[in-house]
């Protein structure tokens, strides 16, 4: 591994008086899970405690003609059964969405999926309540379903939402970026134009928690503790006070340990709603747990994009320009989480990491009969599929003109000199260096002896591919002034804490699914302010305890909140030097800091250290005027501008000739995330979104039939990779810190999940051009594959 | 009906339903959480435990099927305050992140030594192939479960290994 810039690991491992920030320190979180003592959703309950589960629909479009809740609302153990006419009269029949729709709670005029929520019982155990959903007789008058987003604009196309008063059609929203009279002049002139169509199929974050909620209303004093897996306590409890009308105050949402999130824990579920309406309606606290199948089936999917990539370049491989049109697949309901002002999320930074003369994008989304969402499964706000059309065209091109891909990248990089970079569609890059980090994946690869190992392969007809990717990340979202959710900006607060002690508490608005918070932020405050990580308690995941943050999605957790952490932690330390003057009888401006302590300039011996500041500051020291007797500080954190971490993705795959079947042999991936606060946890983020891209380019699709049944309804038919599908990942890093982040961190939690599943499909094919083989959709099955090899590839929608 | 097992050691008797799956009577009769629960099919196996030194998927085991045997959770890999191999491994090498597959992933990798305590990375591959963990990527397992391997006297209670108490920071 080669680096520019890199903090050392850990020198003070062991060493109690020496504090340490960044570095690789192992985390904090782990002791309670390797003893099986987390605390999921699951394993939260409540005394009394009842069980709700829910009726789903079996068929994609239907008007709802009957229910009849006789049997079930009689069996012995059943409390409540809830219905959308119940819903109706309490005015929670349908919820606002994240992007200004609205949702079924429960079905009251029609069916618009197979698998949404029509009826909802709550009963003393979890068997009894799924045994009552089999006694609710339900009548559908069944409508034809639009499945395929290509036929849902026909002109006889059904209307889905028809519950919209004047709607005509399926269009939810039309979306343009950059210049398209520019861009049509560059193609005009070009030497060199490519254009192929592609699909980002639809797939699922599937995290191994499903989603669940438990539901505590007090009906005395109207309060509703509500626990449950979300990724954004404070933006959901605003939300529930909107929706459900209970004063915001009396509203506390509890995130606990969540078992991966990945997007799909962002949105609000009908679930969580029914679990807050049983609570009411039985007086007692209600556990609601979905199963694998209503994961899968209901909750937020993934991408689903079909889309048109094109490209102008010169005859020597200088790419011009780059335009786009996509046709996007919302489902029933436009449920995806994503900025008010960006119906596409940031598929504009589909220029990619390119400098272009000219560019333009246009996005249609529309409604379909299939599952709300499309913004999750690690996207970064649709990053993913912006970068999988660029990648994927630049391999495009590179065929054409017969040129090395990894050269024809090296030829088009912005330039380091360029940044900060404003790109075509209004994109100001905030850092990058993308050259070494190419020229560092081919050292590690030897991508000169991969090129010759395949060229020898392919005289003896073995099928060996060589992918290349080099993505820039678009993440932190963001400043307010341009990015809200339902009009709420992204900003995130923290709140420190330095007991009299020297010991501390660092308080969250952003809540963890994996990532480590309880480490790395521990990890920014020790690098602050000098104390110890292990000194210092993360608090998160709970809007009582915490102050208020838009939470963890879009890897906006280290550049937002991370950001706060540091910033929160740099007040104490102004707040510690005033209280250290005290002390030692000195002006403040005479104090130098050193990690840990403040002392008088040109005396190291006069010095007063963080603990001995706290306890100072809770004593009975004369203050300074305007110092109050703590050493607290709480801060929002409104970040100027995104963060653009990159990298540059090498893989190498192995195809069998006879059965199609891709084997991943080798998997280079170098990234630069700015500043690496703990290596060990940035490695494991890259890992686990690098699997993610082998499961999208090679095994992960969510299919439905013509009638609208959705075929990728379980773990047998949606298919995860395990550990025999992944190669022993090889990675390798640069650092190119972000200029306007108070650390110089800039996010890294989605980068592999965004930047993998060009690089293999890009090897896939690059495997399959002696079949002539210029594109294929993923994902690249065995059974895909060998129809590409036989000439027929076809788009998986 | 009743049913009787030993549980980490630990007999218990229990009257349940001929029906309740052996991952719902640990977790909600016997309260023990660790062992998770993720898909209905088989496929995921965040909810193994050892049956008889056995992996085994208790998502579809019935509790009653359990009868007269020996079951291992993760509340059991821990022995007398020590933590096992397994357990420091995973934090040593980073093999978790949200921590839901890990209580399988450990308990696998526990029968897996106890057969073969020096598994090549192909055998530790293949021993979790019927585990999904959707946040590591597999690589750190396979180095915890090596870091396990390599350090068997951990099992014991030697100078220097983490306890309940002490292995906050390693």
């Amino acid at each position: 591994m080669t680096t520019t810039h890199e903090h050392p690991a850990n020198p003070a491992a062991g060493d109690p008086d020496r504090p340490v920030g960044f570095g690789r320190i192992q985390r904090k979180e782990d002791p309670r899970f390797i003893r099986g003592k987390g605390r999921y959703i699951d394993d939260i309950v409540l005394p009394g405690m009842l069980h709700g589960a829910i009726l789903r629909s079996p068929v994609a479009h239907a008007r709802l003609v009957s229910i009849d809740i006789s049997a079930a609302a009689a069996h012995p153990k059943v409390k409540a059964v809830v219905t959308g006419k119940d819903l109706e009269g309490l005015k929670l029949a349908w919820a606002p969405t994240l992007s200004a729709d609205v949702q079924a709670v429960l079905a009251t005029d029609k069916v618009r999926f197979q698998g949404q929520e029509v009826a909802f019982v709550v009963a003393e155990d979890r068997y009894a309540a799924r045994d009552a959903l089999e006694l609710i007789e339900v009548e559908y008058d069944i409508l034809p379903p639009v499945v395929n987003a290509r036929r849902a604009l026909d002109a006889d196309a059904p209307v889905i939402r028809d519950d919209i008063e004047g709607r005509t059609d399926n269009r939810i929203f039309d979306w343009e970026m950059g210049d398209a009279g520019a861009t049509d002049a560059v193609f005009a002139r070009a030497d060199v134009t490519v254009a192929q169509e592609m699909v980002y199929p639809r797939v699922h974050p599937a995290p191994m928690e499903t989603c669940g909620a438990v539901a505590d209303f007090d009906p005395i004093d109207g309060g509703l503790t509500l626990y449950e897996t979300t990724q954004a306590p404070h933006a959901h409890r605003t939300l529930y006070a909107m929706v459900a009308g209970i004063p915001e105050h009396k509203i506390r949402v509890v995130s606990p340990d969540i078992g991966g999130g990945f997007g799909n824990k962002v949105g609000i579920y009908p679930g969580y709603i029914l679990a807050v309406v049983g609570s009411i309606l039985t007086g007692k606290p209600v556990k609601w747990v979905e199963d694998r199948s209503e994961n899968l089936m209901s909750t937020s999917f993934a991408r689903d994009y079909l889309m048109k990539g094109e490209i102008a370049a010169t005859r020597d491989g200088k790419i011009l320009a780059v335009r786009t049109s996509v046709l996007a697949d919302h489902g029933a309901f436009n449920a995806t989480a994503q900025p008010t002002k960006n119906p596409a999320g940031f598929f504009s930074i589909f220029t990619g990491s390119y400098d272009l003369e000219a560019a333009y994008c246009s996005v249609t989304g529309v409604y379909t009969n299939k599952a709300p969402g499309g913004v999750a499964y690690a996207c970064s706000f649709r990053v993913t599929e912006a970068v999988y059309l660029v990648e994927r065209m630049v391999d495009v091109l590179a065929a054409k003109l017969q040129m090395d891909p990894a050269e024809l990248r090296l030829k088009n990089f912005i330039r380091p000199e360029q940044f900060p970079y404003k790109n075509k569609t209004g994109w100001e890059y905030d850092s990058g260096n993308y050259a070494p980090a190419m020229r560092l994946s081919m050292q590690l690869a030897g991508y000169e002896d991969l090129r010759r190992e395949q060229a020898e392969k392919r005289e003896r007809g073995e099928l060996m591919g060589i992918g290349v990717s080099f993505f820039t990340e678009t993440v932190g979202a963001g400043p307010r002034k341009h990015f809200d959710i339902v009009g709420l900006g992204m900003a995130d607060g923290a709140e420190l804490r330095v007991h009299p002690t020297g010991k501390a508490v660092v308080r969250l608005s952003v809540q963890s699914q994996g990532q480590g918070h309880e480490t790395t932020f521990a990890q920014i405050v020790a690098e602050e302010l000098g104390i110890p990580p292990e000194d210092i308690d993360v608090v998160h995941g709970d809007t009582d305890q915490t102050p208020f943050g838009l939470g963890t999605y879009g890897s906006r957790s280290t550049p937002v909140s991370g950001g706060a952490v540091a910033l929160v932690a740099r007040k104490v330390r102004e707040k510690a030097k005033f209280i250290a003057a005290a002390m030692l009888e000195t002006r403040a401006e005479d104090l130098e800091w050193e990690k840990g302590r403040w002392f008088v300039k040109g005396d190291p011996g006069a010095g007063r250290t963080i603990a001995e500041i706290a306890l100072a500051a809770h004593g009975t020291l004369a203050l300074p005027e305007g110092i109050d007797g703590n050493l607290d500080a709480e801060v929002t954190y409104d970040p100027p501008n995104l963060t653009f971490p990159f990298g540059a993705y090498i893989c190498v795959v192995d195809v069998d000739p006879g059965t199609g079947r891709v084997k991943v042999r080798r998997f280079i991936a170098v990234d630069d995330c700015g500043t690496r606060i703990n290596p060990m946890i940035i490695e494991g983020q890259v890992h686990g979104g690098l699997t993610d891209g082998v499961g999208m380019a090679l095994m992960e699709i969510i299919e439905f039939d013509d009638d609208g049944n959705c075929l990728g309804g379980s773990f047998m038919d949606y298919l995860i990779p395990t550990a025999m599908e992944v190669p022993d990942w090889e990675t390798g890093f640069t650092v190119t810190p972000s200029p306007h982040h108070p650390i110089g961190a800039k996010g890294i939690g989605e980068s592999a999940t965004v930047g993998s599943p060009p690089a293999i499909v890009n090897a896939v094919v690059d495997a399959l051009a002696p079949f002539g083989v210029t594109h294929m959709d993923m994902p690249c099955t065995p059974a895909r594959v060998w129809e590409a090899m036989q000439g027929r590839a076809t788009p998986p929608v | 009906m009743q049913v009787s097992m030993k549980v980490n050691g630990e007999e218990v008797t229990r009257e349940i339903e001929p029906r309740v799956l052996l991952v719902h009577f640990i977790r909600e009769e016997l309260g023990l959480t660790g062992t998770h629960w993720g898909c209905d099919t088989t496929n995921c196996g965040t909810c193994v435990v050892l049956l008889d030194g056995q992996p085994v998927k208790s998502c579809t085991v019935l509790a009653a099927s359990a009868h007269g045997h020996e079951v291992r959770t993760v509340e059991g890999l821990a022995s007398n305050g020590s933590l096992d191999p397994v357990q420091q491994g995973f934090m040593a090498e980073h093999g978790l992140q949200c921590g839901f597959c890990t209580p399988g992933m450990m308990l696998t990798a526990r029968a897996l030594l106890d057969k073969n305590p020096h598994p090549d990375e192909l055998q530790i591959r293949q021993a979790i192939s019927g585990q999904i963990c959707r946040c590591t990527g597999y690589a750190t397992i396979v180095r915890s479960v090596q870091w396990a391997a390599e350090h068997p006297a951990a099992a014991g209670d030697p100078p220097g290994t983490g306890t309940d108490e002490e292995d906050v920071r390693a």
